[in-house]
């Protein structure tokens, strides 16, 4: 086929668009000036004002440990749904099953807060638990959503592994117990690692559920984040968020390394 | 031990399991139902039920005290009796504001996805066509801001357009007005594609890269011009990927609230707004839900529309 010069610009242009936001945020976040837009010198006060911020090293704080905590809860659930998926091939209620399973990577943010919220407190007037709101009901919601995050990176792993190697352990004698923890899980092991991953950083950004089912006192950080830029641009929100794409762009980057070396050329997602 | 040795002793196995197995299999229970039990009881307790509580508390009404609505069940002298309210669903069709934040949040939310494809699916060709060393790398270039957060990218959009924004700094160079970019619908398009278009492009680049060049080689040869071999070829194989990104951005996009919040004006009505506000501003829960479930209904067909697509994107 005749290979034009349509397909590379319009690329080109679509990255830019992508990635030219992003740059010139991170450049500003090294603006010595307070006014955003006027660059006066290069300064990298903003980011020392951040480490002196209580307010947002506390939430950042809480957001680590809720993006950690429920990562790993979806990252034992999700693996679970996935060997049921993928192993079981019937069951009762598989069709019910699937659709919860998936159904959370689209509901609405809104949907998914207020409905949990609701539960929450229909559960404190009957069970009298959770008592309030805080971290765990946060870590709960979050553990839900991510659980459907860390399935389908799972189930993309699980199903395309030979399962040859699964029967010849158990052939030799190992229970299904020991065959999943010395033969599947080291096969699947990558698959965990970017399902964690995934689960981790998409905790860590959530908004709006958390914005439902938080209680007083315990604001993770994209709430912080929220009410300042509600209020306009301010400065360390810019460093704030250049140190967060730096992370991310250097894990992205090393998770990608990684699958390159350990993948065979023609798998892809 | 020689490989001729006939007794070769079995492997040693992990007693306490084995233990626990033959227990478990004598009250009835397999390993099949010990790897369902957790994920199905979670699903069901913190997603399913969820969503009929809020069906429940739609039925309500709002009242002061806590919890802030009417008791669905209320017993008294031994009978249980229920009390059904369906003023919240009879205001979301007579009230003028529901019905317009409907209706534009599927108007903001079908242009958007739109405007999406068309930038996005010239994105995902050339990455299918790009060389192999190439590929990798592009991807991961659409991957990265997925992973980065979503809120931060929303306020680098708001830094690039406001009126002394980067975009009018660069027009004022030659002299160009500033224009009102900000607060205005147009603003929340831009956010929508800026934010949702990895979602686009990661299922069109799916369907993409495993079509087969013969195809287009065999329109070619046979005298197709290249956007024949395009309109007919190549976009009627891409339709699974086409439909599964668009509902991909679509569903979410309807139910948005921070893109309006932080890019739309006061005038950008849309329903994830309505029922923030209605749930935090007015405080009014079982009108909150009643919202929510009207929205739940919007999304279903597309919900579908995607399921099934998906399975075609997975299956070719």
């Amino acid at each position: 086929m005749r290979r034009g010069w349509f397909l590379p610009i319009a690329a080109a242009l679509g990255f830019s668009f992508l990635y030219a936001p992003i740059v010139s945020l991170v450049i500003f976040s090294f603006n010595e000036s307070s006014l955003v837009t006027v660059w006066s010198g290069f300064s990298t006060k903003w980011y020392g004002e951040l480490f002196r911020d209580p307010q947002l090293l506390g939430a950042a704080w809480l957001s680590l440990q809720i993006a950690a905590l429920s990562a790993s809860i979806a990252l034992v659930l999700g693996t679970l749904a996935a060997i049921a998926l993928v192993r079981f091939r019937r069951f009762r209620g598989r069709t019910l099953f699937a659709g919860m399973v998936s159904a959370p990577l689209v509901m609405p943010d809104v949907i998914t807060g207020l409905s949990l919220l609701l539960l929450f407190v229909a559960m404190e007037g009957f069970l009298g638990w959770p008592q309030g709101r805080g971290m765990l009901t946060i870590v709960i919601a979050h553990a839900t959503f991510c659980t459907a995050y860390v399935c389908v990176v799972v189930q993309s792993r699980l199903s395309d592994f030979d399962r040859s190697l699964e029967e010849a352990a158990m052939d030799l004698g190992a229970s299904p117990v020991r065959t999943f923890f010395d033969i599947t899980l080291p096969i699947i092991a990558p698959a965990l690692v970017s399902g964690w991953l995934l689960g981790f950083t998409l905790s860590l950004d959530d908004l709006v559920i958390a914005s439902f089912v938080s209680g007083p006192g315990s604001s993770t950080l994209p709430m912080v984040i929220f009410s300042k830029v509600r209020l306009g641009v301010s400065p360390d929100v810019n460093a704030l968020a250049s140190i967060i794409i730096g992370i991310v762009a250097l894990g992205v980057l090393a998770a990608t390394i990684i699958q390159l070396r350990t993948k065979p050329k023609n798998r892809q997602v | 031990m020689t490989t001729h040795d006939p007794t070769i002793p079995p492997p040693r196995r992990l007693k306490p399991w084995n233990a626990v197995e033959r227990g478990l299999a004598r009250v009835g229970i397999t390993g099949r139902m010990l790897v369902l039990i957790a994920p199905l009881i979670w699903l069901l307790v913190f997603f399913l039920v969820p969503l009929a509580v809020v069906f429940g508390i739609s039925l309500t009404s709002k009242q002061f005290g806590r919890p802030p609505y009417t008791p669905l069940l209320t017993s008294e002298e031994g009978t249980v009796q229920l009390t059904l309210h369906l003023n919240n669903y009879i205001r979301l069709f007579t009230d003028n504001l529901y019905v317009a934040a409907y209706l534009s949040s599927i108007r903001i939310a079908a242009i958007a996805t739109i405007i999406t494809l068309l930038v996005g699916y010239p994105m995902a060709y050339a990455i299918a066509r790009a060389p192999d060393r190439w590929r990798n790398i592009l991807l991961m270039l659409v991957v990265l801001p997925f992973f980065t957060s979503f809120l931060l990218r929303v306020y680098a959009l708001t830094g690039f357009m406001r009126g002394n924004g980067v975009i009018n700094q660069f027009l004022g160079l030659f002299g160009i007005e500033p224009i009102v970019m900000m607060q205005t619908d147009f603003a929340v398009y831009v956010g929508i594609v800026y934010t949702y278009l990895p979602f686009m492009i990661l299922p069109l680049y799916t369907t993409l890269v495993k079509l087969d060049v013969s195809l287009f080689e065999a329109s070619a040869d046979l005298g197709a011009r290249p956007i024949h071999t395009f309109l007919f070829v190549t976009l009627p194989l891409s339709l699974p990927g086409i439909i599964a990104g668009s509902m991909l951005v679509f569903i979410p996009a309807i139910g948005e609230f921070v893109i309006p919040s932080l890019l739309g004006g006061p005038e950008t009505l849309m329903i994830g707004r309505v029922l923030w506000d209605e749930f935090f501003s007015a405080t009014n829960w079982p009108r909150a839900s009643a919202v929510a479930v009207a929205m739940l209904l919007v999304v279903v067909v597309p919900i579908m529309l995607l399921q099934r697509a998906q399975g075609a994107v997975v299956e070719k």
